[in-house]
């Protein structure tokens, strides 16, 4: 007697596969696949006008941390990339940091509405959310630009006389970056604020916490998750932000994606870009790797 | 076969239906299923089990005992491990669950919001491309059948549970199967309700003459509604029977204690004669037992004795005594519990009628005392 | 509010902060729209209410191109990677656990995961070696490439649905004789319909507004709104920008609306 349920697995995972096919072989084609391109591009020799000698080359790993002197050959930090790396890190830092000061209280503020309010709140946050970021970040340039809003309005009011300079600096790209990825922080922390049991609060006041206690000791550690999350999703993609830095940059702050980018524009170094946009990618799955084992360990804490 | 064949002809004998052409409907033979894991579960664990065409056939059991299983094996939503499954001499495993002429009334209902009450009951005709006409009046057949005419454009949403409940039932029934598998059908409708629809569902089974498969976890349901029971428990089938074999005869522990109270006293085998053997109680007494097939016919045995069975009677007459721990009155009857001399408790139950009172008090010495044959002789 | 009382939900400074997150959202978008009518050419200061931008904007050839471009794109990805979504959520759903399960759920995922500017330049190789090799220099790159990170959209929330759906609904089907294929097409597509809608919507908006990988993947002249928009950058910025903003923006809130609204029908 032949084993029937095997057979009847076997049909299943046939139909599985089948199922899975179209959207695997466009993933292939579109995601995993040139990935690994771009890693055997990593190690090739840079060509005159882009593109690529097909000639096997580690210099474009070496050139993402190092130079070589042009006048006497010797071997160097690449001062300049270090400093786009270290700027890249540190603003996303600083954009996670500001996100999580506007978007917790916001998301426990919302978490406290009454029921049918909430959800009203909820798509003020949406909307931003689904608004092309071009055009969020377009908005915010209008903001601060010398002839923005904010310098047409001082100066009219007479408390400056010449326009102050906000745009292209290191703090008008935290403030874009703000701006753009601040939905992203409420989203998750107003996903596990609302599933609070305000009993526990209760309970804390019961027992003799202030106001603060039971918010450091009581809803923190039990919001903790939608924290973790809300902050990976905003430092992932401030990592390799691309159009925020460079419309709020415009061109002198760099960060990675913008240094990416010019590997394969002026800087004709497909090699280079190659590697940069690797190392990247190794940052982001660091960063989702330590979020993964959080994220577990609190599972396991929560039973 | 042999020991099938003459397992429903004793049936036959034993509840006298006079349904004298009885054929198989379903036919499983040593049935498994494992589920993989670690360690792998085994819910069923060789089930052998005829059941016959027109039955009610109830699987009673606790949750876990692989009935549940066993009926998602019939209607083909699982797939054994081994073992075959007939459906009237035909293979049924190679079929897949909508070519098997078996419906099922599922626990949660499972009617399809997206439909209304009509549409749901003719949903199975026209899966199986029966003409327009035909539906319309096998639907409102149907309806007509469970009283739910009225609410034929209602959203499902729309109706009580009682009512879904119905609907659930007409739907099943509208295809005109061979074989209706019920899921714990009952269990989600209040005391009153469910008590309605065990006299209906049975009323439904005698007028289509429909084989009924019925899995339930409350024996008070199967006590009622079935013509024969099989007891379930840790992946086999313990005792198959007609309801009064199956609470007067139980076959061993588990189906004794499964399946209303029992008193369990240590005995001895003294003597056997044909089924009816003559038992040695801790007492020193003697008294005649009923003794099943394949149960030790000698040595230390377990005696069952139903709480109802038993009377309290002085220590002359009496074949086990002790003291009563506590009387309870439970309106209709009062349960007096004790303790025996040799240590294990007992519990009796005896009808209050208007004239009676009970004459002993809570820390009394008594007797008790149960007639010949009453007693069960149990497999471990 | 009663001012008496202790209110357990209170937070000092929380309130504070979040009406001051809201101002921080909506000024500057407010700010963009009021611009859009303003008739004079700047973006800061008011000369008085006109509809010249929004005739200017639709009255120039590059921008109707642009747009008519980017629709057709966030169609066809969208199509694509809603029907391709459809079918890995059933896979993913409705047979018995797999082993590359995992495998096949992070793939699916991936364009969350990665950085676009990493994708986009990969593709960029990718595509600029296919483009040598075959001379074909058309829409279907970016289609493709769009269709690729919508897929993940439109994934989760059909996903979700089906997840939430009641397994014996589909047994029943079964049950009463329906095919698998007529299983799906009478019990699972009826409920799951608000699933695909939100989904396509989700990948629909997501392609439109697209920047990066469609600025590394077009070939010449092949702009869609967004990389339009961003291009006029380094030009004098009229609000002109402002109006096609505007009217994207209202495109963007109808559709937020819209999905909210979906994912509310129940099961």
């Amino acid at each position: 007697m032949a084993d029937l349920s095997t057979t009847v697995a076997k049909r299943a995972s046939r139909t599985r596969w089948m199922l899975l096919a179209p959207a695997l072989i466009i993933l292939v084609l579109a995601a995993s696949g040139p990935l690994l391109i771009t890693l055997v591009y990593s190690f090739l020799t840079p060509g005159d006008y882009g593109g690529v000698v097909w000639k096997f080359s580690t210099d474009g790993w070496f050139n993402v941390f190092a130079q070589r002197d042009i006048f006497d050959d010797t071997l160097g930090w690449s001062d300049a990339h270090l400093s786009i790396l270290w700027r890249s890190i540190k603003l996303s830092l600083m954009t996670t940091l500001a996100c999580l000061f506007f978007g917790v209280p916001t998301a426990y503020f919302i978490a406290t509405r009454p029921k049918q309010q909430r959800d009203m709140w909820m798509l003020l946050i949406m909307i931003p959310f689904w608004t092309n970021l071009l055009i969020r970040t377009f908005a915010i340039l209008e903001l601060i630009r010398n002839e923005g809003t904010i310098n047409t309005l001082l100066l009219w009011l007479g408390i400056i006389d010449a326009p102050i300079q906000m745009l292209y600096t290191e703090g008008s790209i935290l403030l874009g970056m703000l701006y753009v990825y601040l939905p992203l922080m409420v989203l998750p922390v107003y996903a596990s604020m609302e599933r609070l049991d305000f009993s526990l609060v209760e309970a804390g006041y019961d027992l003799y916490a202030t106001r603060f206690q039971v918010l450091r000791r009581v809803i923190m550690p039990l919001v903790k998750p939608g924290v973790i999350a809300g902050s990976i999703l905003v430092f992932v993609p401030s990592l390799g932000a691309y159009v925020t830095p460079r419309v709020m940059g415009g061109g002198n702050q760099l960060m990675l994606g913008n240094l990416i980018e010019l590997q394969f524009g002026q800087g004709r170094n497909w090699p280079l870009g190659a590697a940069l946009s690797i190392t990247l990618l190794v940052i982001v799955m660091v960063a989702l790797i330590f979020y993964v084992r959080t994220a577990g360990k609190e599972d396991a804490h929560h039973g | 076969m042999f020991t099938g064949i003459s397992a429903i002809t004793a049936y036959c004998l034993d509840t006298g239906t006079g349904d004298t052409n009885l054929t198989t409907a379903i036919h499983a033979r040593n049935l498994r299923k494992v589920y993989p894991g670690n360690p792998p579960v085994e819910a069923l664990a060789g089930v052998d089990l005829e059941i016959g065409d027109n039955e009610f056939f109830t699987l009673l059991g606790p949750s876990g005992c692989g009935k549940t299983t066993m009926l998602r094996l019939i209607a083909g939503f699982e797939h054994p491990t081994g073992g075959t499954l007939e459906m009237f001499g035909k293979d049924l495993l190679d079929l897949p669950p909508y070519k098997r002429p078996i419906n099922t009334v599922f626990q949660s209902y499972a009617l399809f919001p997206h439909l209304t009450v009509a549409q749901n009951i003719a949903f199975g005709l026209e899966m199986l491309g029966k003409p327009k006409a035909e539906i319309k009046a096998t639907v409102d057949e149907m309806m007509e059948l469970v009283q739910m005419t009225a609410m034929a454009d209602r959203q499902t949403s729309q109706i009580s549970g009682g009512q879904q409940q119905r609907v659930a039932l007409a739907r099943a029934l509208a295809p005109k199967p061979r074989v209706l598998l019920l899921d714990e059908p009952l269990s989600a409708l209040d005391f009153k309700l469910r008590k309605e629809m065990q006299l209906e569902l049975k009323r439904l089974q005698t007028e289509t003459g429909i084989t009924f498969i019925f899995v339930t976890h409350d024996q008070e349901e199967a006590l009622t509604m079935s013509d024969r029971i099989a007891v379930m428990g840790g992946g086999s089938i313990r005792q198959i029977g007609s309801p009064r074999d199956i609470y007067d005869r139980p076959a061993e522990r588990f189906v004794a204690d499964f399946i209303g109270d029992t008193n369990f006293l240590p005995a001895q085998i003294k003597s056997v004669e044909g089924d009816v053997a003559q038992v040695l109680l801790a007492s020193g007494k003697t008294v005649t037992a009923h003794l099943p097939e394949g149960v030790a016919r000698e040595g230390a045995v377990t005696l069952a004795v139903r709480p109802e069975q038993a009377s309290l009677t002085t220590s002359e007459t009496g074949l086990l005594s002790g003291m009563i721990d506590n009387i309870v009155y439970f309106g209709t009857d009062t349960h007096v519990h004790m303790t025996l001399e040799d240590g294990t408790t007992f519990v009796l139950r005896q009808q209050n009628s208007a004239d009676s009172t009970l004459e002993y008090e809570k820390g009394d010495r008594a007797a008790v005392r149960f007639g010949a044959n009453v007693a069960q002789v149990l497999k471990d | 509010m009663a001012k008496h009382g202790f209110d357990i939900k209170k937070q000092t400074g929380f309130g504070t902060i979040a009406i001051a997150c809201f101002i921080l959202l909506y000024t500057p978008i407010f700010l963009l729209i009021i611009y859009s009518f303003n008739s004079g050419t700047s973006i800061a200061a008011w000369e008085g209410f006109s509809w010249r931008w929004y005739v200017s904007a639709w009255e120039n050839e590059q921008v109707q191109d642009a747009t008519v471009r980017s629709l057709v794109i966030a169609f066809w990805a969208s199509a694509i990677a809603t029907s391709v979504a459809v079918m890995a959520a059933l896979a993913t759903t409705r047979t018995p656990k797999f082993k590359g399960q995992t495998a096949a759920f992070a793939m699916i995922n991936q364009p969350l995961m990665v950085p676009e500017i990493v994708t986009a330049v990969a593709l960029l190789i990718l595509f600029s070696v296919i483009k040598v090799a075959t001379g074909y220099t058309g829409l279907l790159y970016l289609i493709i490439a769009h269709a690729a990170f919508c897929i993940p959209f439109a994934y989760l929330p059909i996903r979700a649905r089906l997840q939430g759906m009641d397994l014996s609904l589909e047994q029943a089907a079964a049950d009463l004789y329906a095919s698998p294929f007529l299983v799906f097409r009478r019990v699972t597509l009826p409920q799951l319909w608000p699933g695909i809608l939100a989904g396509a919507m989700l990948a629909f908006v997501i392609s439109l507004d697209d920047v990066v990988i469609t600025e590394f993947v077009k070939s010449a002249g092949q702009d869609t709104l967004p990389t339009y928009m961003l291009g006029q950058l380094r030009r004098v910025i009229t609000p002109e920008i402002n109006a096609i903003s505007t009217v994207l923006l209202g495109i963007s809130v109808f559709m937020v609306v819209a999905f909210t609204l979906l994912s509310k029908i129940r099961n």
